[in-house]
């Protein structure tokens, strides 16, 4: 097969980081290639150097026979090198045919006026191709994630792009408009186009991919062909070694004790229409399965005091509470890691003290100061009980890893020493190393008793961590798998509306 | 080889707070070459007199910069002070003119001052509007409220309140010769109590975790709203405490200028004294410092005979200058501890 874009040696300088340390790749016309590696592992730089967005310190680069040395993105597109953000980069109060035009809008002659019969036409055949069902004059902001994502797609389509880069595309993705994805890159396949897909999710490079490169710490881990490529391949090239299957946990005594967290028809402002029912047991490891908007989110901020409930009852070891926010919600012993970390979680600037300790300081107060000693006690010690990869607990969070950040944020609210522990997306953005610490975590912090609530879009999270799974539609439990029953066909079947009894177990 | 992993740790491991005392280093060494320099050009410029002076205009513009200084650690601003230190000029010697004893009548301009701050607290925190906005109207209403409540009328102490005055008059004690003005003490107290409920209270730690990232505090169970309307709160008290001793320490009060761009000298002074617009940086000593250089600043221009209408530019000036000092050093930082991460990464592999 032929080769359309390589990189030989690319080198990345960071100041005082080897992001890339001479990384090789190359991709042929209508071929998927997959980059694979855990996050640092330097995917992204590379991804980067090849579209413009930095350029690289040695090594180089050859696209269609040819020198390839962009210098911006506009220049790599113009070229045929599109790449499509993780993190959609539109102009939301544009429309849709606005951004996919952006910077390359046809002018009305000499004039600096938008041609805008032009660029809607342009806009709609482009859209056409990636078979969005949305017309180019609808605002960016009206467009659902996945739409989001067709019109970055429909962009790159309509810069004549030969080389198309999708970079954790299915992110934010429900599973409907992840299968849609799908059916596209089979097609831009079939068109000729050379797709590099990046994606922690390993189910979809083993779907799509023709072929696989490996980082690992900024060097080439290795190189799958399609006959090669599996998981287990995979993570060991990753990871640079075989993870430990998991541990079968006690399930003695379990199910016996009373509930710690009970929901009685509890209705979010979310979904009005909708009640939920649930019960959460010392030591229990209970999934919050459904499709993005399914009212996960919502349901955990709810119980935490985050947003006001419309209707029902919270009740906290068989006590009916009224949380009129986080604060009185700590304080009857409830714990919520939210969704996002840099956002909701954590003071970014600040030290794995302060993080750590932000939580509990009213709880160590001495006379209303901080007590100084106890906090760095707390801190150190949580570093410990979760290892936590730092030079030490003054080290600002920013430079940790996305596993790391996500360990202070957890150990913030253990050192609440909560009976119950909320979890939105445990591992998002957490590579495989530091995910699989975190599920041992939390299974051991279940065995001494801990109730843990955790809503996850990662099948295999939740098959794996899961005592039961409550799956929800529309901010309705439309059933609750127990481990035994819970697969993935039987989640993605109650997720989607489905109502098929699936040995389903009323609580 | 265990030496050297200790030695680093300990930078890496002091790098947030070290950051700050930099700040504080940085506004100091300034302070130190405007002295040097005005004192060698004009020896007048170490006279008791114009020491007391300096130290003088220092404490009350101290006072409003340790205020101004608190909603901006919140990520917020207050462009109100100006205009409650008019307010509260202007209503002082109206109270005792009226026949409130003096002692009743500061109580009732501080809690008036108080209860302004609370009233912006609530318009930001519960009507989710914008500092900017709510103090900018502030600014407007109580200029406009002083002036209608004295009818514009120049306000005085006349000579029955030598007692009250000598709260901003005084000199209760000597350094040798120089004679400590009584807001200096005033300062140090507020400065005291400030840096202590900042650095060390649970609230102070709350206020700063607040302007990081007012998300993650509220997430993380810190009650927001409280810590910023008292945030506004502390601001305006001390513009109160400032417009008592400004109306006392002139005892002329012209309402349509009192404290005319005082906001914008508070603002300076606690930016100059490495408080961050973006939130969750301040130190109280810092502002008192960057206080202390406006005021030198001043002196300076009126002692080295550089036209006074130069003064907004050169104090302009010096604060731009300390602002790009400031993203330099940021920098040089940040390019340090990156080689720092990498070279412990490296011999960690090895």
């Amino acid at each position: 097969m032929t080769t359309r874009l390589s990189a030989r040696g690319v080198v990345r300088r960071f100041p005082g980081v080897l992001a890339l340390g001479g990384v090789d790749l190359d991709a042929g016309p209508g071929e998927v290639v997959a980059l694979v590696g855990e996050n640092g592992a330097g995917k992204s730089t590379l991804l980067k150097c090849l579209a413009g967005l930095e350029r690289p310190d040695g090594g180089s680069m050859t696209y269609e026979g040819g020198v390839w040395a962009p210098r911006s993105t506009a220049e790599a597109a113009s070229g045929g090198v599109a790449l499509v953000h993780q993190e959609l980069c539109l102009a939301e109060n544009l429309s849709a045919a606005e951004n996919i035009g952006l910077g390359r809008e046809p002018r009305r002659g000499w004039m600096p006026l938008v041609d805008r019969q032009a660029l809607r036409e342009r806009a709609a055949h482009a859209l056409e191709r990636v078979g969005a069902t949305f017309g180019p004059d609808v605002k960016v902001e009206r467009l659902a994630a996945g739409q989001r994502q067709l019109v970055e797609i429909a962009k790159g389509i309509d810069q004549d792009a030969r080389v198309l880069i999708l970079d954790e595309p299915t992110s934010s993705l429900t599973s409907k408009e992840t299968a849609r994805l799908f059916e596209l890159v089979h097609q831009l396949r079939a068109d000729d186009i050379t797709v590099l897909y990046v994606s922690h999710r390993l189910t979809e490079i083993l779907e799509l991919a023709d072929r696989a490169f490996v980082l690992r710490d900024g060097q080439n881990a290795g190189h799958l062909t399609r006959d090669e490529l599996t998981r287990e391949a995979m993570v060991r090239m990753m990871v640079g070694r075989d993870l430990a299957p998991p541990a079968a946990r006690p399930e003695a005594g379990r199910a016996s004790s009373a509930p710690v967290l009970e929901l009685r028809e509890l209705v979010t402002d979310a979904f009005p229409a909708a009640a939920v029912d649930l019960t959460v047991r010392p030591g229990e490891l209970v999934g919050l399965a459904g499709l993005v908007g399914a009212g996960r989110t919502e349901l955990l901020e709810t119980v935490f005091g985050l947003r006001a409930s419309v209707s029902g009852e919270v009740r906290v070891s068989g006590q009916p509470e009224r949380f009129r926010g986080p604060r009185d919600a700590a304080a009857a012993g409830l714990a919520l890691v939210p969704e996002d970390r840099k956002l909701q979680g954590l003071l970014l600037e600040e030290g794995v003290r302060v993080n750590t300790a932000l939580a509990t300081l009213d709880r160590r107060r001495r006379r209303g100061l901080v007590d100084g000693a106890a906090e760095r006690a707390v801190a150190a010690a949580q570093v410990e009980r979760l290892g936590v990869r730092t030079a030490g607990i003054e080290q600002v969070v920013q430079t940790l890893s996305g596993g790391n950040q996500q360990k202070v944020v957890v150990g913030r609210w253990l050192a609440a020493e909560p009976s119950i522990l909320l979890m939105d997306e445990p591992t998002r953005g957490v590579d495989v190393g530091a995910r699989e610490e975190l599920y041992l975590l939390l299974e051991r912090l279940a065995a001494d008793g801990l109730a843990v609530l955790f809503a996850s879009s990662d099948m295999e999270e939740l098959l794996r961590l899961a005592d039961r799974v409550v799956v929800l539609h529309d901010g309705q439990v439309t059933g609750t798998l127990d481990r035994s029953v819970a697969t993935e066909e039987a989640v993605m079947e109650l997720a989607t509306g489905g109502s098929r009894e699936y040995g389903v177990t009323t609580t | 080889m265990t030496d050297s992993t200790g030695a680093r740790e300990v930078q890496v491991d002091g790098s947030s707070r070290l950051a700050g005392w930099g700040k504080v280093l940085g506004i100091f060494g300034l302070l130190v070459a405007i002295v040097v320099t005005t004192g060698a050009m004009n020896p007048r410029f170490f006279g008791a007199e114009n020491l007391e002076n300096v130290l003088q205009r220092t404490a009350l513009f101290g006072i409003i910069g340790i205020g101004a200084a608190f909603p901006i650690v919140t990520a917020g601003i207050d462009l109100s002070i100006g205009s409650v230190i008019a307010l509260v000029a202007t209503s002082l010697p109206l109270l005792l003119d009226a026949g409130v004893p003096a002692g009743a009548a500061v109580v009732a301009v501080l809690l008036l001052a108080a209860g302004l701050g609370v009233i912006h607290g609530l318009l930001i925190t519960r009507m989710g509007l914008q500092p900017f906005v709510v103090t900018l109207c502030g600014l407007l209403v109580y200029r406009g409220v002083a002036r209608y409540i004295v009818d514009d009328q120049t306000m005085g102490f006349g000579s029955d309140h030598d007692g009250l005055r000598s709260l901003a008059t005084g000199r209760p004690f000597s350094i040798g010769a120089l004679d400590v003005p009584a807001p200096a003490l005033v300062l140090v107290a507020v400065a005291v109590l400030a840096a202590v409920f900042l650095g060390r209270s649970v609230w102070g730690r709350w206020m700063l975790a607040l302007g990081r990232n007012a998300t993650a505090a509220r997430y993380a169970g810190v009650p927001v709203e409280r810590v910023t309307i008292l945030a506004y709160v502390i601001c305006s008290l001390l513009a109160g405490v400032g417009g008592v001793l400004f109306a006392l320490d002139v005892n002329s009060v012209q309402p349509a200028s009192m404290g005319n761009f005082y906001e914008l000298y508070a603002i300076a002074a606690a930016v100059l004294g490495g408080c961050s617009l973006r939130g969750g940086e301040g130190s109280i000593l810092g502002v008192v410092l960057g206080a202390a250089v406006m005021r030198l600043l001043y002196n300076s221009i009126v002692l080295l005979g550089i036209p006074s209408q130069l003064e907004f530019a050169i104090v302009g000036g010096v604060l731009l200058l300390g602002a790009v000092a400031d993203e330099v050093v940021r920098r040089l930082a940040e390019a340090r501890r990156a080689r720092e991460r990498a070279r412990a990464r490296t011999e960690r592999t090895t």
